[in-house]
């Protein structure tokens, strides 16, 4: 199924809304540059740093690549959310939700977050909202997947939770051969003519 | 995603009020905090519209938020490489050409205007205004945005040259409470930047102690 839940460095991951494809290369690209960073800087990267490089690329690109992001994670100072648009805005918010049920769960968060709230209250707010995502958006569904990332390191939950909707199959659909007549069979053979062959030998010591 | 659009600017627009003003020793820079998308959905009501350009340089910024944001990076960038390769603090007039000369460059492809202001040794306090098409023009007081039109009235009325710190803090918060009233894409709470010699001051006041005017 659609994990949608991208790695960027060890202690960022970014949830990706719009383009499916674009949010996959966006955040593959993100996650290249910032490992190459580290490696050259010997710093690990900070959460502000993905956000700039994310915000210059899609203001390049006008909007062209429809990625609406949200990147989270915890860095030497401190834990941050920021979302970037697909026109290059970017924003720094205690909660957010981007795509097609943000509106849904946008109300969950906004009238049941608190600053400081302890992690599990945090994980079942979350899972809230993104359930009314799921039932108000035809868009939105099946498995609910969270990422806790603390300064310890990374619980990546998938699924956290299961469709409660999830149907059986109700019949068996293997249908056995010759459930469907053959009325006429007509055998063809193509003619196939060499026109030209050339040798090359390879040198492979 | 789509719904949402059918404004002219796309993406997150800061449908906004800013305003700056001089006073005696200084200047305040001040804004509404609502960004909107298709002028009817507010995608956040706590956005940062006045942004630090240097130690004693603000802009603050209207349309589009991505084409404002870049912009003000870039000028920030450039700010600072001329601040080093001069070895001085830049002045207030250096800053509003880095904003206008990348407004007029790209006019065809960006839609933001912005407001300068700032302190510097040269020439004290200084209110500069660069419009969309890259227009730099200096003023003592100048306001922008779409809830700008609304206060034309007051502001132009109510101003004076030379007033204290205290009277410009209430004339500006005035001025953008009126505003957020008349328009509907400016809102939230009121952002106000205190640029002196000695640095620079932020006040926030929240919505709830914003000055009423016949609110019933």
């Amino acid at each position: 199924m659609c994990a949608k839940i991208h790695y960027i460095a060890p202690n960022i991951y970014c949830c990706g809304a719009g383009t499916a494809a674009d949010t996959e290369k966006t955040t593959e690209i993100l996650s290249s540059n910032l490992t190459i960073f580290s490696m050259n800087s010997g710093r690990n990267p900070r959460l502000i740093m993905a956000a700039n490089i994310l915000q210059d690329m899609l203001f390049r690109y006008k909007g062209q690549i429809g990625a609406h992001l949200i990147l989270g994670g915890v860095d030497c100072t401190g834990s941050h959310l920021y979302t970037v648009g697909p026109y290059g805005s970017m924003d720094k918010k205690p909660y957010l939700a981007m795509g097609s049920g943000d509106l849904a769960a946008l109300g969950i968060l906004e009238d049941r977050f608190k600053p400081n709230m302890e992690m599990e209250d945090a994980k079942t707010l979350v899972r809230d909202a993104i359930h009314a995502g799921i039932m108000s958006d035809l868009c939105s569904g099946n498995n609910i997947d969270i990422c806790v990332i603390t300064r310890e390191g990374v619980d990546y939950i998938r699924p956290y939770q299961e469709s409660e909707y999830k149907d059986k199959r109700q019949r068996k659909y293997k249908y056995k051969p010759g459930t469907t007549p053959v009325l006429k069979e007509n055998v063809v053979p193509l003619e196939i003519q060499l026109v030209e062959e050339t040798v090359q030998r390879m040198d492979t010591a | 995603m789509d719904r949402y659009f059918d404004q002219s600017i796309k993406g997150v627009s800061t449908g906004t009020t800013i305003l700056a003003v001089k006073f005696n020793g200084g200047v305040i820079i001040g804004s509404d905090s609502r960004a909107s998308m298709g002028g009817s959905y507010v995608s956040s009501k706590t956005i940062n519209k006045l942004i630090q350009v240097h130690d004693r340089i603000f802009c603050c910024i209207a349309g589009s938020l991505a084409d404002a944001q870049a912009v003000t990076k870039m000028a920030k960038f450039q700010l600072s490489f001329h601040s080093i390769q001069m070895e001085s603090p830049p002045l207030v007039k250096a800053a509003a050409s880095v904003m206008k000369e990348l407004c007029y460059s790209n006019k065809d492809e960006l839609q933001a205007g912005f407001i300068t202001a700032g302190w510097d040794r040269k020439k004290g306090p200084q209110v500069y205004t660069v419009s969309l098409g890259g227009m730099l023009l200096s003023q003592p007081f100048t306001i922008g945005g779409s809830g700008s039109t609304y206060i034309y009235g007051y502001v132009d009325s109510k101003y004076k040259p030379d007033m204290s710190r205290e009277e410009c803090l209430q004339f500006a918060t005035n001025a953008i409470a009126l505003a957020m009233g008349r328009d509907n894409v400016s809102g939230g709470v009121v952002h106000l930047v205190v640029i002196t010699e000695d640095g620079a001051e932020h006040v926030v006041i929240p919505g709830d102690k914003l000055p009423k005017f016949h609110d019933e």
